[in-house]
């Protein structure tokens, strides 16, 4: 824990060094495509100053100069099968990416949909010493977390305080300077498969690529799709990928619940491929061409030529209505989205405020998707996009990128997590300098 | 939308749109992989870094150019080639007949001096202009004696043109060495066989008299009256002036404010007729206290006046 706990106090230098040298690479590692997109820090924004503009989440500090995506290969279930595959599909992403900026990269962060994520909630306390909450007492209220056991061979990827409560006044987004006697924060822990990351930052590291950071995607798509008072409010966000759907759910801009399903777009071509008997590519083709979850009586007259290449005619010939194809491909996001379902009543979302759920990903743009997912899931669903982010490309502004433009919130605005905040005394190296100065102040 | 017509096609595969060229069939066998090699990878990136770039563009061309010209005159024969066509270009260029001067033409000097400017110019003519140092010429030229000022200056039609302003004497001065004729400056201007050649001038004589030639012309000035019969000024000590005058008679002037001292005695000799009495030196040395000494003759008959005067009192 703590060897995952320096490393991402590493990434986070490393994201410093990047941001001094203003270029840094997005690397959106996906079941069915890798995007890479180059984004170039201007120094800080220029509407921090401006009266009545918010910082904007950072987005006007930097600009997509590069963006480049690659059908991906080795890739299943959002994690990496075959190494040297994956890692050829990176470098033809981000060499792709790096001509089109025409700038070198060194620094990448990086973001996948799988590796089980599991969500856990944690609670610490701490007897406040003099009354007004200092940073150390922050840090110590933070490692009074009680860790669960996450499992073995499980990392930690994000942790987020959540919320800091002094007393019997909770809700509190920055405690320090308050006064009261005890502190408590909750922090929200997501924890993935310790094999997946170390695959994925092995195949990084074979590019000549440093890694400044790490994401899960179904995090940072919630980001870039969901708008803010969804994220305030409280929304889930349903990134349906090709070979994963991720699951997030934000209240107060927070992070508190995130999984996968192991489900996705994949899944629903494979369906085809098998119950029209062609191959994946054709299935792929017929299903962005003609796909739909909602049958009409037009669907039954409208007939697809479906091909093939044996030499039979009789078979190269075939068709299919396009309401077969629909009686193949519903079942399966049905699949998709009760289990969807299934998670989120898990994770006890009924009890949000607002249960706005957003769509998101490439295989939402399935035609008739929200009308399916409404019957499922609830009323209150909407298709969703990325954020606009100056430079990028038009073809990389749909729903498929949600995942790789939230990846570019996250590299301009982290949010902050366990390890920016300071350590507490005691767990620093015997010989510290503060460990002294405390000692002094203790004894004299 | 797929159109719902059917249409028989000569080969397989889905069929060709409307109008559109028909497509060959797509050729069996592995899809060629669009990752590129790591070492295409590698290098690609190693294009981009901008080091490497500006290496390759500025610092690769400039190290071909200096490695062929120090290739190339590495050999000294070669060096030597080269350096000797320069100079030959250079002075084709500089031998060309709109840079030569042919003449000198010398402008306010008489005709001795003119001669004895073109023989310390030294100039063979024709000559380059580029030959010529014009400020060590003029520097020779200002070192004659007779020269106060001189201007060169190459002119049009290769002429060097000499403009002398020369010195004019002011006064002889008589020294050990000789008569030399000095200007109003006391630089020496010309030396003399004697005095006579030049008898309208003022005369002065005694060592370190030329260094006060100025005090000299203005005690001259300052004369008027006595003017014709000075003879000449006599430096004493190289500190103060005698004043020569006829009938042997010597005013000694003092060494400071001599002019003040000799209008003193031209004070007294306009009004007791001074000058004209027996008298052989007037001493004006002591301010306070101007005396005269008296000639052989004008003391002997002053001593019996004393004496008959001092006869008849003890009578």
């Amino acid at each position: 824990m703590t060897d995952l706990y320096q490393g991402q106090r590493m990434m986070r230098n490393m994201r410093k060094a990047a941001m001094q040298r203003g270029v840094i690479a997005i690397l959106d590692v996906g079941t069915s495509k890798i995007g890479c997109l180059i984004l170039r820090f201007d120094g800080p924004d220029h509407f921090r100053d401006a009266e009545g503009i918010g910082p904007m989440a950072g987005q006007s500090s930097f600009r997509v100069i590069g963006a480049a995506t690659t059908r991906s290969r080795g890739v299943r279930f959002g994690e990496i099968d075959a190494m040297q595959e994956t890692e050829r599909a990176i470098r033809t992403a981000v060499q792709a990416a790096q001509k089109m900026a025409n700038v070198r990269v060194d620094h990448v962060i990086a973001c996948f949909s799988g590796a089980q994520p599991r969500s856990y909630g944690l609670a610490g306390e701490w007897a406040l010493e003099e009354g007004a909450v200092s940073e150390q007492d922050v840090a110590r209220v933070l490692a009074a977390c009680e860790v669960p056991d996450i499992g073995p061979g499980r990392e930690v990827l994000h942790a987020h305080p959540v919320n800091f409560a002094i007393d019997h006044r909770s809700g509190l987004g920055d405690p320090r300077g308050q006064v009261g006697n005890r502190l408590a924060c909750d922090m929200h822990l997501l924890s993935i498969d310790g094999a997946a990351i170390q695959n994925l930052l092995a195949a990084i590291k074979r590019c000549d690529l440093e890694v400044a950071g790490l994401a899960s995607s179904a995090y940072v798509s919630g980001i870039s799709s969901l708008v803010e008072d969804e994220q305030e409010l409280g929304a889930a966000c349903i990134d349906m990928g090709g070979g994963a759907t991720g699951i997030s759910v934000f209240i107060k801009k927070h992070m508190i619940y995130a999984d996968s399903v192991r489900l996705g777009g994949d899944h629903v071509t494979s369906d085809i491929s098998k119950g029209l008997q062609v191959p994946l590519a054709v299935a792929e083709r017929i299903k962005t061409r003609h796909g739909g979850v909602m049958a009409t009586g037009m669907d039954d007259r409208e007939m697809i030529e479906i091909g093939g290449d044996s030499g039979d005619w009789e078979k190269d010939r075939r068709t299919a209505s396009r309401a077969e194809l629909i009686g193949i491909m519903r079942p399966r996001v049905e699949e998709i989205l009760e289990e969807v379902r299934a998670r989120l009543d898990a994770a006890g979302f009924e009890h949000l405020p607002s249960q706005q759920i957003v769509l998101t990903g490439g295989a939402s743009q399935i035609p008739g998707l929200d009308g399916l997912a409404a019957r499922i899931l609830g009323q209150r669903v909407r298709l969703g996009r990325p954020l606009r982010v100056q430079g990028l490309p038009q073809a990389a502004t749909g729903p498929a990128f949600s995942s790789a433009v939230g990846l570019c919130l996250f590299a301009a605005h982290p949010q902050d997590e366990w390890w920016d905040f300071e350590m507490p005394l005691d767990r620093y190296p015997a010989r510290s300098l503060k460990r002294a100065l405390k000692w002094f102040k203790d004894n004299w | 939308m797929q159109p719902l017509i059917l249409r028989r096609t000569d080969h397989a595969g889905p069929g060709p749109r409307d109008g559109a060229p028909p497509r060959p069939p797509e050729r069996p066998g592995p899809r060629r992989d669009p990752a590129p090699s790591r070492i295409a990878y590698r290098l690609h990136r190693l294009w981009l870094t901008p080091s490497y770039r500006r290496l390759l563009r500025y610092g690769l061309p400039m190290a071909v150019v200096v490695g062929a010209l120090g290739a190339y005159f590495g050999n000294a024969e070669r060096r030597a080639e080269v350096v000797a066509k320069y100079h030959q270009i250079q002075r084709e260029i500089e031998t060309r007949p709109e840079f030569m001067v042919n003449m000198v033409s010398i402008d306010g000097a008489s005709p001795p001096l003119a001669q004895a400017i073109r023989q310390s110019l030294g100039l063979s003519l024709p000559i380059s202009s580029f030959d010529l140092n014009l400020p060590a010429l003029r520097g020779k030229v200002e070192a004659l004696d007779a020269v106060a000022n001189a201007d060169l200056e190459v002119g049009a039609g290769g002429v060097l043109q000499v403009t002398i302003v020369q010195r004019k004497g002011a006064i002889v001065w008589r020294s050990g060495d000789g008569v030399e004729m000095l200007d109003a400056t006391g630089h020496r201007v010309a030396g003399l066989v004697d005095r006579d050649a030049r008898a309208d001038l003022p005369l002065i004589a005694g060592a370190g008299a030329d260094a006060a030639v100025p005090q000299a012309l203005a005690l001259l000035k300052a004369a008027g009256s006595l003017r014709p019969r000075i003879r000449g000024l006599v430096r004493v000590g190289e500190r103060r002036w005698n004043v020569v005058l006829d009938r042997d008679q010597v005013i000694k002037l003092p060494e400071t404010r001599p002019i003040e001292a000799l209008e003193r005695v031209l004070a007294l000799d306009h009004a007791q007729k001074l000058l004209e009495r027996d008298i052989t030196v007037v001493d004006m040395r002591n301010e306070a206290r101007p005396t005269v000494r008296l000639t052989p003759g004008a003391m002997e008959e002053l001593r019996k006046m004393r004496q008959s005067e001092a006869g008849a009192k003890t009578l």
